[in-house]
């Protein structure tokens, strides 16, 4: 591979959103949009062609760009390792990246903020390229803060609304609380092997795995591995978005669609999902740190789902169905499924992507209307968007033959393989969030595109199809979603597409059990017509049918019957009730606490009673006039210099 | 070395000439005192460069050495030189001169030739501090500092300058008696004043300990280290533009640069011994300050606070080697924290430099410090608001931007001496972030907050040149930091060195 072939792919985007963000007033709109497009449309032609390289035979590139720093030894550089797995990421965030830059000219185009955006999205796409691509843990956390700051400005982009200065504020105090644990992981590494280097990393794993640190007074102190990994985890609970750090997500609506699609669906918020995959070499030492993945990732895809089926929001519908998502990546990880997580993650950035981008359209369409409880009916009037949803929603609800359902059934039968302590649980889980997953996926579908219109007088008077701009990147992303499962599984879960980037136990490769088993995959398809998923799916669309354009009055009827059970959900489980009342508050109340009692009342309660000549001599020096104590301090200087230049002239 | 002998000296006497002369031109002729100032500021600046080149950083020898006798029946000498140590904080003293002279040109309109004679002989002082390779030498440069920046504040300061100003100089004259206490002992144990006398000079480890505490005591004030930090906010939130960034990018950098040029190589037993109390003092400042800061609602105090917080990070990374040569036996890994001290001390010196000159912008305009205040700025200011939000992500540590350097390398330092301390330190990803992006949420977004704020302008070419400098600073040391470390490379190993070998007498 030509070096500086890929170093073009993550600084073309760079350099555009630098133009676009500083010279963006004097480009004008037109040419930062250009500007952006096809440096992003280069890196995504690049990307295809690295990637071509790697299936056919090309060695994976691991080489140093540049020495960041050098210090006591260990070399921390800025550089690539581009191999099949990164190479598959690289294609993933390039190409929903261009499909959002395009849907953005028609989304953004009102507003005045038009270059910035665009600058924004080209700098996300570099520091996600830089995060893939990297070969070493400095740049993997500079990859991983960036995209963090680049979400943060993007959540905010309507910095004037309250709201979104709220949620990028608690996105990235959130992401924080995950980049604690992430950098302590790193130190971890770096403690244990002398380098930051992946290889160096990976090649010593099991010499950790022997090792202990001690943490707490007790005797033999803790498998260190486990320590190293649970860290490094923290950091993707963090940014992908697990229980109990997801709270952000949600939130993190408040910014621009496009983005909500690209950053806070298909690219960022499963960075998480593939750091875990990329240290598999690590992960798969330890058994405790792999349970703790697992029942992290089985809990957030059942009961983040929940939290879709009592929201109005279209996009808050489509949030809570990508924690969930994440939720199974995290759970195939967890079950040391690494290839099936990343195989999900491909799927669902098509499909995730594509759902996200059709609520933008159905937003914009209705004029910046979101609440589901005031459309309905749309089918008729924005046919593009109805038909590229529906093969969005069939393949989030994993039918057969869409790419979601290649993804999420082998991703079920990978956990069912497992024997891992808690995979019982999880296989619970991730079953039952099929039916769940059906039910908000059609709930959002009907109550949006069918029934009768309920849009209200402003809505039906600006009510105005979206243009080709934005039906084109809803199309463009329709056709992986349809598609890619059934022509990838079998050479990405059991060809060996990965080769070395993924390293599993032999005792733990469920994919490979599966492998046995499969007989390509329209068999696979066949296979899953008499399998539970597939009927748990159905009985959701059918549910989600019932009570949305039925019998609707029975929907208020359970939710009255179950009001307790409603709150709970409608609250979120409480999480942000208690994050504001109890973890923010308390922080407030103990800083508070610190300085005035800590700081003003003892520290300075001391020196001022100690020193208590203080007051008094402030008295004498405020009769100083300040002329006074000027010249005399003055003189002061001139005095010790030429006390400083006569000892040194008389030598 | 390609340079004349008496660069130190130029550089040194170089803007305490030009301070001298603007006196001279007086307060009458204010332009012609601006123009001499900057080109003053500016050609010291520009005579660092050569010095730069010239350095030798194989070495951990003093180079660009003077020697002259100065007080001969004390055995005083008027002695210089530099190394890896204190070559970047002289660059960065004459670095972040500029942006203040450039800072003030149109605000001050009290006294201002005598406004940038204090900075420039301020300049020079703080020069000679770094170069002084005789204590006695150091001492009265070390105090002579102290005047221009009493004055700073005491003339163009706020309300409660007087108070302010004589916090500062009771703390910060308290901790200096000791540290003259202990530089006499030594003197009368070695025969004559010279550093690197010092440090050969063996002790025993009673001596060291109080030498230690005198020294430290001198140190942390000015640092400032928990709990001898309150004068820090007052003098900040009295001080003008111009003096609060001195004051925090360059003079409280003097003692930590105390505690790796005295404390560390002179009384190595001893700060081994005592090393658990600087480590405990250092990630108190972390996490207490960091809660302390978050609850500030006056901008220059939030700032003052978060430079404790930050400045926690270098005394932690100068005595993490004895805590990692217990834990794992050797002293790999020591450097790192050294290394990161170094660097967090350059690179808080542009931070927080580059966030006091951001507030003095809005103070410029608003006449208020108060954060409820503002709200919305970035509506009427957006050039402003992205330098601000700039700065305040690398306040917050953020990779890319000099402020994560130090804090990283000082992270993975801890956690080779202890899990626990790596976890208190790495809080600062969590508080820093929160402190920082809080006050940027309240000021920078949000709907315009009120009709004063409405009027607001947006940077004029002076105030967006000095901003723009210290943003180039700031990603240049996060993108590649590489060549300062190297620079620092010879000297650190040598202090490493020093510090790992007992000077306690045997037998």
């Amino acid at each position: 591979m030509n070096p500086n072939l890929l170093l073009a792919i993550p600084m073309l985007p760079l350099v555009a959103a630098l133009m676009a963000g500083i010279g963006g007033r004097l480009i004008g709109r037109g040419a930062a949009a250009a500007l952006t497009i096809s440096a992003v449309a280069v890196s995504c032609g690049l990307s295809m062609q690295v990637l071509n390289e790697l299936l056919h035979g090309a060695a994976a590139y691991n080489a140093t760009v540049y020495t960041w720093l050098l210090s006591d030894g260990v070399n921390m550089q800025v550089g690539f390792l581009v191999d099949r797995l990164s190479a598959l990421m690289m294609v993933v965030v390039t190409f929903v990246s261009l499909c959002v830059h395009v849907y953005t000219i028609g989304y953004m185009r009102d507003d005045p903020g038009y270059q910035r955006f665009f600058s924004y999205i080209s700098l996300f796409t570099f520091a996600m390229l830089m995060l893939v691509m990297a070969n070493n843990f400095l740049q993997l956390f500079f990859g991983w803060e960036a995209v963090g700051v680049v979400s943060y400005l993007l959540i905010g982009f309507w910095y004037t609304r309250p709201s979104a200065i709220f949620a990028n504020l608690k996105a990235f105090l959130v992401n924080r609380v995950g980049d604690f644990g992430f950098l302590l992981g790193i130190a971890g590494v770096l403690y244990y092997t002398g380098s930051l280097d992946y290889q160096v990393a990976f090649n010593q794993a099991p010499e950790i795995a022997t090792q202990t640190l001690h943490i707490a007074g007790t005797a033999g102190g803790w498998p260190a591995i486990t320590v190293i990994c649970i860290c490094l985890f923290i950091g993707a609970m963090g940014k992908s978005a697990q229980v109990p750090l997801h709270v952000w997500l949600p939130d993190s609506m408040e910014g621009p669609t496009p983005i909500s699609a690209l950053i806070h669906a298909a690219t960022m918020v499963t960075a998480g999902i593939f750091m875990v995959a990329r240290m598999s070499p690590l992960f798969e030492q330890s058994e405790t740190a792999l349970s703790f993945v697992l029942v992290i990732g089985a809990t957030t895809a059942l009961f983040m789902g929940f939290l879709g089926i009592v929201n109005n929001d279209i996009k808050r519908v489509v949030a809570y169905s990508t924690l969930s998502q994440l939720g199974y990546m995290t759970v195939a990880l967890g079950v040391s499924a690494y290839s099936v997580a990343i195989f999900h993650l491909m799927t669902h950035a098509f499909f995730k992507a594509l759902l996200f981008l059709a609520a933008g359209a159905v937003i914009i369409a209705m004029h910046h209307e979101q609440d589901m409880r005031k459309m309905g009916g749309l089918r008729h009037r924005m046919p593009v968007t109805y038909w590229t949803s529906l093969i969005g929603a069939l393949a989030l609800i994993g039918t057969p033959f869409f790419s979601g359902f290649y993804s999420k059934d082998a991703l079920i039968e990978a956990v069912h393989a497992s024997h891992r302590w808690g995979s019982g649980y999880a296989y619970f889980c991730v079953t039952a969030g099929v039916f769940v997953t059906a039910f908000y996926t059609f709930r959002m579908f009907f109550m949006t595109f069918h029934g009768e219109s309920r849009l209200d007088q402003h809505a039906e008077e600006h009510f105005h199809d979206v243009g080709w701009d934005m039906k084109a990147p809803l199309v463009a992303l329709a056709v992986p979603s349809l598609l890619i499962g059934y022509f990838t599984i079998q050479p990405v879960l059991f060809g060996g597409y990965f080769g070395d980037s993924i390293r599993v136990a032999a005792a733990n490769d469920v994919v490979g059990e599966l492998g046995r088993e499969f007989h390509g995959a329209a068999a696979f398809a066949a296979q899953a017509l008499l399998s539970l998923p597939l009927w748990l799916a159905a009985a959701g669309v059918f549910s989600a049918w019932h009570f949305v354009l039925r019998r609707p009055e029975r929907a208020t009827a359970i939710q009255q019957r179950l009001n307790w059970l409603y709150r709970l959900l409608v609250n979120k489980y409480y999480f942000d009730w208690f994050n504001e009342n109890v973890l923010a508050r308390a922080s407030r109340a103990l800083g508070l606490a610190l300085w005035r009692g800590g700081d003003q009342a003892v520290i300075d309660g001391a020196v001022n009673g100690s020193a208590g000549a203080v007051g008094w001599i402030a008295g004498r020096v405020r009769l100083i006039q300040s002329g006074f104590l000027y010249s005399y301090a003055f003189w002061m200087i001139v005095s010790l210099v030429l006390i400083l230049g006569w000892f040194l002239v008389r030598v | 070395m390609m340079h004349g002998k008496d660069v130190l000296s130029l550089l040194i006497w170089l803007p305490i000439g030009g301070g001298l002369a603007l006196l001279a031109i007086g307060d009458a002729q204010a332009r012609l005192a601006r123009w001499v100032a900057l080109l003053v500021a500016l050609t010291t600046f520009a005579l660092c460069l050569p010095l730069w080149q010239g350095f030798d950083t194989t070495t951990a020898a003093f180079q660009y050495v003077e020697r002259l006798s100065w007080i001969s029946q004390l055995h005083a000498d008027y002695y210089l030189g530099v190394d890896g140590i204190s070559l970047p904080l002289i660059v960065l003293t004459a670095f972040m001169t500029v942006p203040v002279i450039i800072a003030g040109w149109s605000v001050v309109e009290k006294r201002p030739a005598q406004y940038y004679a204090a900075f420039l002989i301020l300049e020079g002082l703080m020069i000679a501090v770094f170069c002084a390779l005789d204590s006695l030498l150091f001492y009265f440069f070390w105090e002579a500092m102290l005047i221009p920046m009493f004055l700073i504040i005491g003339i163009w300061g706020g309300p409660r300058r007087v108070y302010a100003t004589l916090k500062f100089f009771l703390y910060t004259f308290l901790g200096s008696v000791l540290m003259l206490v202990a530089l006499i002992y030594l003197y009368l144990k070695s025969g004559d004043y010279t550093i690197a006398g010092f440090q050969s000079l063996p002790l025993t480890l009673i001596e060291q300990r109080w030498i230690f505490l005198a020294f430290l005591v001198a140190f942390a004030v000015k640092v400032p280290m928990w709990p001898v930090h309150t004068w820090l906010p007052d003098a900040h939130v009295e001080a003008p533009t111009g003096g609060s960034v001195i004051l925090a990018a360059i003079m409280l950098k003097m003692g930590g640069y105390g505690l790796l040029r005295f404390s560390l190589p002179i009384t190595p037993d001893a700060s081994r011994e005592l090393a658990w109390l600087v480590i405990g003092l250092s990630l108190i400042a972390v996490v207490y300050i960091g809660f302390v800061a978050l609850m500030q609602s006056d901008m220059k105090k939030l700032i003052a606070y978060s430079s404790v917080a930050h400045m926690g990070f270098v005394t932690l990374g100068a005595f993490l080697a004895f805590d990692i040569q217990g834990s794992t036996g050797a002293l790999s890994g020591a450097v790192n924290g050294l290394d990161g001290a170094m660097v967090q001390m350059i690179s808080h010196g542009l931070i927080s430099g580059a966030l006091f000159l951001c507030i003095g912008v809005m103070y410029d305009r608003l006449h208020s410090r108060e954060i409820s205040a503002y709200g919305g700025v970035i509506n009427v200011m957006p050039k402003f608001g992205a330098f601000m939000v700039l700065f305040a992500l690398a306040n917050s540590g953020l990779p890319g931007t000099s402020g994560f350097v130090g804090e990283f390398l000082v992270i993975l330092a801890a956690f080779k001496a202890n899990f626990w301390f790596a976890f208190l330190a790495a809080t600062t990803l969590i508080l820093g972030a929160a402190y920082t992006l809080w006050l940027v949420k309240r000021v920078i977004f949000g709907p315009v907050a009120n009709d004063q704020v409405a009027a607001m302008q947006d940077l004029n070419g002076r105030e967006f040149l000095v901003l723009a400098m210290l943003a180039l600073a700031v990603l240049a040391l996060g993108l590649w930091p590489a060549p300062l470390v190297q620079t620092m490379e010879a000297t650190v190993q040598h202090l490493l060195q020093q510090l790992s070998l007992s000077k306690i007498p045997v037998g």
